[in-house]
């Protein structure tokens, strides 16, 4: 798909700026002139058909769909939900709650709440562009189970007694809150959420991606393999300890970790540390403990690092 | 007429409340405007997402911050 971006960029380096083909100085340049562009306008054409599909969905819409719902199907719907749904961890609270309100069992909200940042349009758009769609493919579809699994063990675990703010059910059936929107007003409205994102990532992918090319150009293949031991059984588990701090910065973190694979890092543990970095969000944590006892919340964290974990070693033994 | 402005203290929140200031001042109508940041309140008005918008009881919407001029249309 970028094979003329390709063929541009390096004759804009190796003829326009006259660096030698096959140097580390030009095979660098290049690679980060090429990686750039190419995540930047994936981004953008992402990005903006993500928020503009999401725009015909709303938290609303979904809490009266998931009315009513039973235990693991709800959990597959609300996992499924979380993909189209637009979700900000700023509204983490009023999404637990009317839920509650509605009825639906705290595990199906909970396969909501792990699946929707995991599922965020930057990550997704970043794991295109970097990896193409085959791993994030996987990507996707490992989110959504351990987003089901995890929502339906902590459902089963009967925890609503750590819900801290009484919640009273309604009775009956909820209406459906209606907003109508034009399809110009959709287009348009994505077109400036784009551009906010775009904003505010656009100077770490370049950090991600300079770092990345520099790397890429001077550090040996084996890299990974010979000084941090690419297979070894701690490599997993550090993958996803340090994915946890590194929640708002996935744009910058993903140009990283695809060329620590490129250097030997297997597989399994660069999607455990990419669902580490979008699913284990420490400000989500922070906003929920505002209603949820901590103990439910390490929970939450324990069961979700856990199906990470898993990940990552099957991956790691089967590719 | 009566706006309120649904949201727990969020950045997007205050965003709003500053845009239907805006929006009110630009059609120059008389109305109250009200933040409401209790989450037990935000409850009743059957929002999952902030911030919302509530004028005269009614949420036209949420989860979006509207501009002055969206929200000037909606008064």
């Amino acid at each position: 798909m970028f094979d003329w971006w390709e063929q541009v960029s390096a004759v804009m380096v190796f003829d326009g700026l006259g660096l030698l083909k096959g140097s580390q100085l030009g095979e660098a340049v290049h690679f980060f002139l090429y990686d750039t562009l190419k995540i930047y306008m994936l981004l953008v054409a992402i990005i903006f058909g993500v928020s503009f599909l999401r725009t015909y969905f709303n938290t609303e819409k979904v809490r009266v769909y998931l009315q009513g719902k039973s235990e693991l199907s709800g959990n597959v719907l609300a996992a499924l939900f979380g993909i189209i749904t637009p979700f900000c961890s700023c509204s983490a609270i009023p999404l637990f709650l009317g839920f509650m309100q509605a009825r639906i069992p705290m595990g199906i909200t909970f396969s909501f709440l792990i699946s929707a940042p995991l599922n965020n349009e930057i990550a997704i758009a970043m794991l295109f562009g970097l990896f193409g769609w085959k791993v994030t493919a996987i990507y996707i579809g490992f989110g959504l189970l351990v987003a089901i699994l995890g929502g339906f063990i902590i459902g089963k675990c009967k925890l609503e007694k750590y819900v801290l703010i009484p919640v009273t059910p309604m009775s009956g059936d909820l209406e459906e809150v209606h907003i109508r929107l034009h399809v110009m007003k959709r287009i348009n409205d994505a077109w400036v959420y784009t551009k906010d994102i775009f904003i505010k990532i656009y100077l770490y992918v370049l950090i991600g991606v300079g770092m990345g090319a520099f790397i890429h150009g001077y550090i040996p293949a084996d890299f990974i393999a010979r000084y941090a031991g690419g297979d070894a059984w701690y490599a997993v588990p550090l993958a996803v300890l340090l994915g946890i701090p590194m929640y708002s910065n996935a744009a910058g973190v993903m140009p990283l970790v695809e060329v620590l694979t490129s250097k030997g890092m297997l597989l399994g543990s660069a999607l455990s540390f990419m669902m580490a970095v979008t699913a284990l969000s420490l400000p989500e944590a922070m906003i929920l403990k505002r209603i949820l006892h901590v103990k439910l919340i390490g929970l939450f964290f324990g069961i979700v690092g856990f199906g990470i974990l898993l990940v990552g070693y099957v991956f790691n033994a089967i590719l | 007429m009566k706006i309120e402005i649904l949201g727990t203290g969020c950045a997007k929140c205050i965003s709003l409340y500053e845009n239907a200031k805006k929006a009110v001042a630009q059609k120059g109508v008389f109305a109250e405007i009200v933040k409401v940041e209790d989450i037990m309140q935000i409850m009743n008005y059957g929002v999952t997402s902030t911030p919302a918008l509530v004028v005269d009881g009614k949420v036209l919407s949420s989860g979006r911050v509207l501009s002055a001029e969206e929200i000037g249309a909606l008064l």
